[in-house]
């Protein structure tokens, strides 16, 4: 009887999604778990942190300043060249870039299961971060929140072989479609025709299409291209950027309005049309 | 029917999913002791008369709550597992160390089995017989942790 129960809540959350509002709600259940595990290496970071000396302390100081001047130089750099393109894009009539707003989170957990490539982070509706809310770190993308519950949300990694999303050479924006292997360090890229131009080394972005990710994001690096006449499509290998298992803290993206459609075509101002 | 101290079996059960959630390096993933189906033989095999199958269902829905599986995959290979502990309970308590081992191995690697078919169900890629390495640990931590639960119990006096 419960067997058949049990049988029935599986298929139910496998093929239907009617389940998720209750899944939803009771992982703050499950986040003090995560939040327990995780105490000895916070703990761990603490006391680090506590037992450092002084000249340590100073040398990290005048380190992490110098570095905020020159991010501050950059920034002044990123300032005009947004007002420019904001403008040109005016120009275009092309539908306005929104602005977006960053929130820091703490990873507090993975998931057990090694099949999935899931973190925990102690961000939630709470905060802000909702369903399908772009995560990443200083280096790149990370992936996008599955579940988001009231103080925590779960985080599929990019590298999730279950996980594939949209991209763009950043050289000559080819676009492709990056799917995860189940291999912390590897993307692959489908459907690449033997024919496009793409070698080692390319820089691929976020491309932007499908509105799940915000455009423009770093994804990863083609470590090797392999091009065999017998196939129709190039075997594309891509290392990602984000740091997938090193990361302690990640940023997600909120408030970002999801493009209307498939993102191909930009919006049509009324006004402008007469 | 009056109970005594039942609240040592929660917490044997709370302690058991903080271990099936802790963090643990990317390879030995594969080799966590299935710690709640350890814990679901432990019980239904000391109280068979007062722990059956709904209780092994109810660990198995919070399990798959916390560590945010497929909800139901664990309550079912846990009722499947705790069904096949109470027909056997008798045999398990006579069994020397060695065969119970043995014989644990085999009931986590049938719960393991279900996990894996939900596993399969959720199309999520199924590598060969790696699913089965839990079993093998749960196995070879029977002996080292259920002398001490067997302590416990008797010392509380749980009924």
């Amino acid at each position: 009887m419960l067997g058949l129960v049990a049988t029935a809540l599986i298929l139910t959350n496998l093929y239907t999604d009617w389940l998720d509002p209750a899944r939803e709600r009771l992982s703050s259940l499950a986040a003090p778990f995560y939040w327990i595990t995780d105490t000895p290496s916070r703990v761990g970071g603490w006391a680090g942190e506590q037992l450092r000396t002084r000249e340590e302390l100073l040398e990290e100081n005048s380190r992490l300043q110098h570095q905020v001047m020159l991010l501050e130089q950059q920034a002044q750099l990123l300032a005009a060249a947004r007002a420019e393109n904001t403008q040109l894009k005016e120009l275009m009539n092309s539908a306005e870039s929104v602005d977006q707003r960053v929130l820091v989170a703490q990873v507090i957990g993975v998931s057990p299961d090694p099949l999935e490539h899931v973190l925990i982070i102690d961000k939630g509706r709470s905060d802000g971060v909702l369903q399908g809310a772009a995560i990443m770190d200083a280096s790149g993308l990370l992936g996008q929140v599955i579940e988001a519950g009231d103080f925590s949300s779960r985080v599929v990694l990019i590298t999730d072989a279950n996980h594939a999303l949209p991209v763009q050479v950043l050289r000559n924006s080819v676009r492709a479609v990056a799917e995860g292997t189940g291999d912390l360090y590897r993307l692959k890229l489908r459907h690449l025709a033997n024919t496009s131009d793409i070698r080692e080394g390319d820089l691929l972005l976020s491309s932007g299409l499908g509105g799940r990710f915000p455009a423009g994001y770093p994804v990863g690096e083609v470590t090797s291209v392999k091009r065999d006449p017998g196939r129709a499509f190039a075997d594309v290998e891509v290392q990602p950027r984000g740091r997938m298992n090193r990361s302690r803290f990640v940023l997600a993206v909120i408030d970002v309005v999801p493009p209307t459609g498939d993102g191909l075509e930009g919006r049509v101002d009324p006004a402008a049309q007469d | 029917m009056d109970t005594h101290n039942r609240w040592f079996i929660l917490f044997t059960i709370f302690i058991a999913l903080l271990l099936a959630v802790m963090p643990l390096p990317v390879h030995w993933l594969w080799f966590r002791p299935a710690f709640c189906a350890l814990l679901v033989i432990f019980w239904t095999t000391r109280m068979p008369q007062e722990l059956g199958v709904g209780f092994a269902w109810m660990v198995g829905l919070i399990e798959d709550l916390v560590t945010g599986s497929t909800l139901g995959a664990h309550a079912l290979a846990l009722a499947v597992l705790a069904y096949f502990s109470l027909l056997t309970y008798r045999r398990t308590r006579a069994f020397n160390p060695g065969q119970q081992l043995m014989w644990v191995f085999v009931l986590v690697g049938i719960n393991q089995l279900l996990g894996n078919w939900v596993h399969s169900l959720a199309g999520k890629p199924v590598p060969g017989l790696t699913f089965l390495w839990p079993a093998l640990t749960t196995a070879l931590l029977w002996p080292l942790v259920t002398p001490w639960l067997h302590r416990m119990a008797s010392r509380l006096q749980i009924r």
